[in-house]
């Protein structure tokens, strides 16, 4: 790639490629993010690549890998061009039977499209299937138009021309002022006025600014960002260098999580793709604006989500806060003025401005603008990256897109907001995603988290999940948050270990006001609340283990028992030969026995058994 | 000079002045176990939280490292104050059982028997070993190790920090005692890191004064000092 | 690792102390663990206090101060996949390999460890086995899923 000095320039290599480029010929996309390449993406890749080959048909068919497209349940997705044809969970067997029936044949492949499980029905086109029917990805869309490797692609769907508009046409304080009416609010979780940030720490004396892109994904059960970083890392940087020119900003971080390798590959490539063709240095698109990005990983600290303990650890620290009355954009990285924003956040700033404020403000509710991106999994139908306009109920999400509850239990519970969040019940899903109306139920918006859980979650569990969890991440300084995390763990555990007293719910209570009032930094303001929530709106789950020493989801080894029913065992041994502490007899054809005293509890024999013989009581 | 209110009293403060200082300093009894005058405040152990107000907001939050300002206003005693500290002393309590000051705080503030199951260090990780080493004396022998629940404060190998010099700075600020010092005609030992250096006797008087390695040290950062100085005993000179 | 390799990581960071949790990483990244000898040489090269570098690689997850296995086993214990039952994987890798979360197994072959998240929520559980992702397991296949690398070693 030569070098792009102007926005002319720009606007010419952009016109070369798209000229050079026939729309009209066949191109297959292949998803190969992390979810499909553990689903053997790579083999499928490599196999279509020979199958092209051997048939002299590496010239006339393209092959764009893209990154993830949202409904990762179903990957790795392979979708025929020009024809716009969906073929789900494709393996590298499937291949020369696309290569022959649908390439070279025309004729689709009934077997390998997706079948709505309401009608029966097979659907062609990707649009028409439900889980992307209700969605709005104006952001996330982009993944499947593109490989995220390939700085040209990015320029085909008009990359970085929104940068040289804005470098040309706007001055930053014109930008600033475009993100503020935009009501755009950080989507890492706070929700802060993205706009008011960048106004405090555009005027925050000092002469070195920094922008930095929260990449620390942290949220057990939230990979937004993942899936933008790996799928359109051109976009999260684009908007940085929007933001950095706005707040006077010359050096930006990319600080990404450790566990993320792809995305973090993925950016820096983008990164060596800018400065090769002069779009990071210096005088970019021949203006004064000097910028440069760099990336750092993380290493494996749930609290450097936090955007203090990021900044030290950015400082080759540990990621301990430091207290808030120190503003970070007035005084951030090296003592510096520093923006830092979350992933998502940055990909709607190109977004905003190319589209304008009023059609972004059309979307989402009077708090809420603009859509976001949720990891609908757990215990849903379709599980995957889902992009919906602010103000879309929980319902719709999940039984619209997300195909309701997977396997027969009942929809119990979705939490949300990670382990600052809360659980909404059942009762309360027809509300909207919205970041005031969240927090009002005791959760929050959170990153996108969205955890859906059916009538076998046992909610003390999840509660006891969430601050073991705690405890283990906190960093340690507050007497509260460590000392208190730890508590609130043991008593939950107590409880579930059919040790809980009368008093606990208090206790615990107590506790998630200490931790909450005495930490701090969020981790420890917020820890209570997947506990408070859950007492809130399960108090009798907690009831029935402290008082009847039962669990009602059946969750709760201490407490549960597996049993072999009569009428449905049909003796075949399956569940005899899995369990690895031999507590099942019997003999063949004959009904077997669970051995109480020896059972573990380990779900190997369910998992074994095909006649649904084994309950759990 | 800058003024603000501590329970209602008018307290005048310099630039740069933490707000607990401050209130110690005009007799103002916040407990405290993290803080010492000499060293950064670090804001772990939470006891000298209070509620202050600036502006339209107040908020309950560590004294030793907010900023004295103009117009605050600081209460060290209300509901929510002692509520908060009460619960950090019982958590504490749990932690370090035995240690007396401790113990002495929980009896002012009428904590009785915490409600959880009791350990047995006494160490509160309120890191002013770490800090007195760093800061003051500047080896930096020994730091936090690990993270969460599993935290604790020591040598990076475990036992016998290879550069502590045995000056016992970290003995002295502790606060609860539990990095105690043991010295003998020829050896000192600094117990908590199992960290044992021999002494140096006095040419003059013979006492054993300092650790060897110590006035090594101190001869290395220091310029201008004649070698025989680190001969003779702080009496004897 | 060799003091000339752990000098080339140095040199690549420029021997900034900043630079300490990357330069670690490498250090990790190539060794698979991080020995006493390696981060007593980067304390003493670096140069950079040596209780500073084990508050760093204490602090870390990613850091391990022990040799892992030949093929490090991490189980993903993220909500999405708790709610799937990944507590009972785990339970059945610690049967299976007969150590606990942390350990190696005598012969060397798989270390375990659990990891907050992975990010491949759709396919949980998930269980990593070196470089390879497992996905929707269940206490039932971690038997088979295991061979394979038994097997391997043997050959």
């Amino acid at each position: 790639m030569k070098s792009i000095n102007t926005p002319q320039e720009l606007e010419k290599i952009r016109k070369e490629i798209v000229g050079g480029r026939d729309p009209e010929k066949p191109c297959i996309a292949i998803t190969s993010g992390t979810s499909a390449r553990a689903y053997g993406s790579e083999k499928v890749i490599d196999t279509l690549r020979a199958a092209l080959k051997k048939q002299g048909l590496t010239e006339k068919i393209d092959i764009r890998i893209t990154g993830g497209q949202g409904f990762d349940e179903r990957e790795p997705l392979l979708i025929v061009y020009p024809q716009d044809i969906l073929y789900q969970q494709v393996k590298p067997k499937d291949i020369s039977e696309i290569v022959s029936e649908t390439l070279l044949g025309n004729r689709i492949i009934d077997r390998l499209l997706y079948k709505d499980p309401q009608t029966g029905e097979k659907i062609v086109n990707k649009d028409d299937i439900p889980f992307y029917k209700a969605q709005t990805p104006y952001i996330f869309g982009n993944n499947s138009k593109i490989d995220p490797t390939s700085i040209e692609d990015y320029f085909t769907i008009g990359g970085y021309s929104t940068l040289a508009k804005v470098l040309t046409e706007f001055s930053p304080e014109q930008v600033i002022d475009i993100i503020k009416k935009s009501d755009l609010r950080g989507r890492g979780g706070g929700g802060f006025p993205t706009g008011m940030k960048w106004e405090s720490c555009r005027n925050a004396p000092g002469n070195k600014h920094y922008v930095i892109c929260n990449a620390d994904e942290g949220d057990p059960g939230a990979y937004m960002d993942r899936g933008l970083l790996e799928g359109n890392p051109h976009s999260i940087l684009e908007g940085m260098m929007i933001g950095a020119y706005a707040i006077g900003s010359d050096e930006g971080y990319v600080y990404v999580r450790y566990e993320y390798p792809l995305a973090s590959e993925n950016v820096e490539k983008a990164i060596g793709q800018l400065r090769d063709c002069g779009l990071l240095g210096e005088n970019i698109l021949g203006t004064a604006f000097n910028f440069d990005i760099k990336v750092s990983r993380g290493g494996g600290a749930f609290i450097c989500g936090e955007s203090t303990a990021l900044m030290a650890s950015l400082e080759g620290k540990v990621g301990e806060p430091r207290a808030k009355h120190i503003h970070t954009v007035e005084s951030g990285l090296w003592d510096q003025p520093t923006d830092l924003n979350n992933v998502e956040t940055w990909a709607n700033v190109p977004l905003i401005i190319n589209k304008g404020v009023d059609w972004y403000t059309s979307i989402g509710t009077e708090g809420s603008k603009g859509t976001k991106i949720f990891s609908l999994v757990g215990k849903v139908k379709n599980t995957g990256l889902v992009e919906v306009p602010m103000g879309m109920t929980i319902k719709e999400i999940v039984y619209d897109i997300g195909g309701g509850i997977a396997g027969n239990g009942t929809l119990k519970a979705v939490q949300t907001g990670g382990p600052s969040g809360g659980a909404i019940p059942a009762s309360l899903i027809d509300m909207p995603v919205d970041y005031d109306k969240l927090k009002e139920v005791g959760s929050m918006m959170g990153s996108g988290g969205m955890i859906v859980m059916d009538d076998k979650t046992c909610m003390v569990d999840i509660a006891r999940y969430f601050m073991n969890f705690l405890k283990d991440e906190s960093c340690g300084k507050c007497t509260t948050c460590r000392e208190g995390t730890r508590r609130m763990y043991e008593v939950l555990d107590a409880i579930t270990q059919g040790e809980g007293k009368d008093g606990d719910i208090e206790l615990l209570e107590e506790l998630s006001w200490i931790v909450a009032e005495g930490s701090l930094c969020a981790l420890g303001q917020t820890a209570p609340n997947p506990v408070l929530s859950t007492i809130r709106y399960f108090r009798d789950e907690y009831e029935a283990h402290i008082k009847e020493k039962r669990c009602p989801a059946g969750v709760c080894k201490a407490l549960i028992t597996y049993s072999i029913d009569e009428e449905n065992c049909t003796g075949c041994g399956a569940c005899k030969k899995v369990c690895p502490v031999e507590a099942i007899t019997g003999e063949k054809k004959e009904l077997h026995t669970i051995d109480p005293d020896k059972c573990i509890r380990c779900g190997a024999c369910i998992a074994a058994c095909n006649f649904d013989a084994v309950k759990v009581a | 000079m800058i003024k603000f209110t501590i329970d209602g009293v008018e307290v005048e403060a310099e630039e740069g002045q933490y707000v607990l200082q401050v209130a110690l300093d005009n007799g103002f009894d916040i407990p405290h176990l993290c803080y010492h005058e000499a060293l950064e405040p670090y804001g772990a152990c939470r006891l000298c939280q209070v509620e202050i107000t600036n502006g339209n907001r107040t908020r309950l939050t560590t004294s030793c490292n907010y900023p004295a300002l103009e117009g605050i206003d600081v209460q060290t005693s209300t509901e929510k104050v002692i509520k908060a500290r009460k619960m950090v002393i019982e958590l504490l309590l749990a932690r370090s059982p035995n240690v007396s000051i401790i113990k002495e705080l929980a009896e002012e503030y009428s904590v009785g028997t915490p409600r959880f199951k009791l350990g047995d260090d006494d160490c509160i990780l309120c890191g002013l070993c770490e800090r007195v080493c760093r800061e003051i004396v500047g080896v930096e022998a020994i730091s936090f190790l690990g993270r969460g629940s599993d935290r604790k404060v020591g040598p990076p190998l475990g036992i016998n920090p290879q550069t502590c010099i045995g000056c016992g700075a970290c003995a002295y600020v502790c606060p609860t005692d539990c990095i105690k010092v043991e010295e003998n005609e020829n050896e000192r030992t600094i117990v908590r890191w199992e960290r044992t250096l021999p002494m140096k006797k006095c040419k003059v008087c013979g006492r054993s004064f300092a650790p060897w390695f110590q006035l090594d040290y101190f001869g290395k950062i220091t310029e201008g000092i004649p070698k025989d100085f680190w001969d003779k005993c702080p009496d004897c000179r | 690792m060799n003091q000339k390799g752990i000098d080339k990581i140095l040199e690549k960071h420029g021997y900034e102390d900043s630079s300490i949790i990357a330069i670690l990483q490498d250090l990790q990244e190539e060794d698979n663990y991080l020995s006493e000898n390696d981060l007593v040489y980067i304390s003493e090269n670096l140069p950079i206090p040596l209780a500073r570098v084990y508050r760093i690689a204490t602090f870390y997850n990613a850091f391990s101060l022990t040799p892992r296995g030949k093929y490090p086993i991490s189980v993903c214990l993220g909500t999405a996949c708790h709610v799937r039952g990944a507590p009972m994987v785990l339970d059945r890798l610690r049967l299976e390999l007969g150590i606990d979360v942390g350990g190696v197994t005598e012969d060397g072959l798989f270390s375990l460890e659990t990891v907050n998240c992975l990010g491949a929520c759709a396919m949980g559980p998930i269980v990593v086995v070196g470089k390879d992702y497992h996905g929707q397991m269940t206490p039932a296949k971690v038997g088979s899923a295991l061979k394979k690398y038994r097997k391997t070693s043997k050959e």
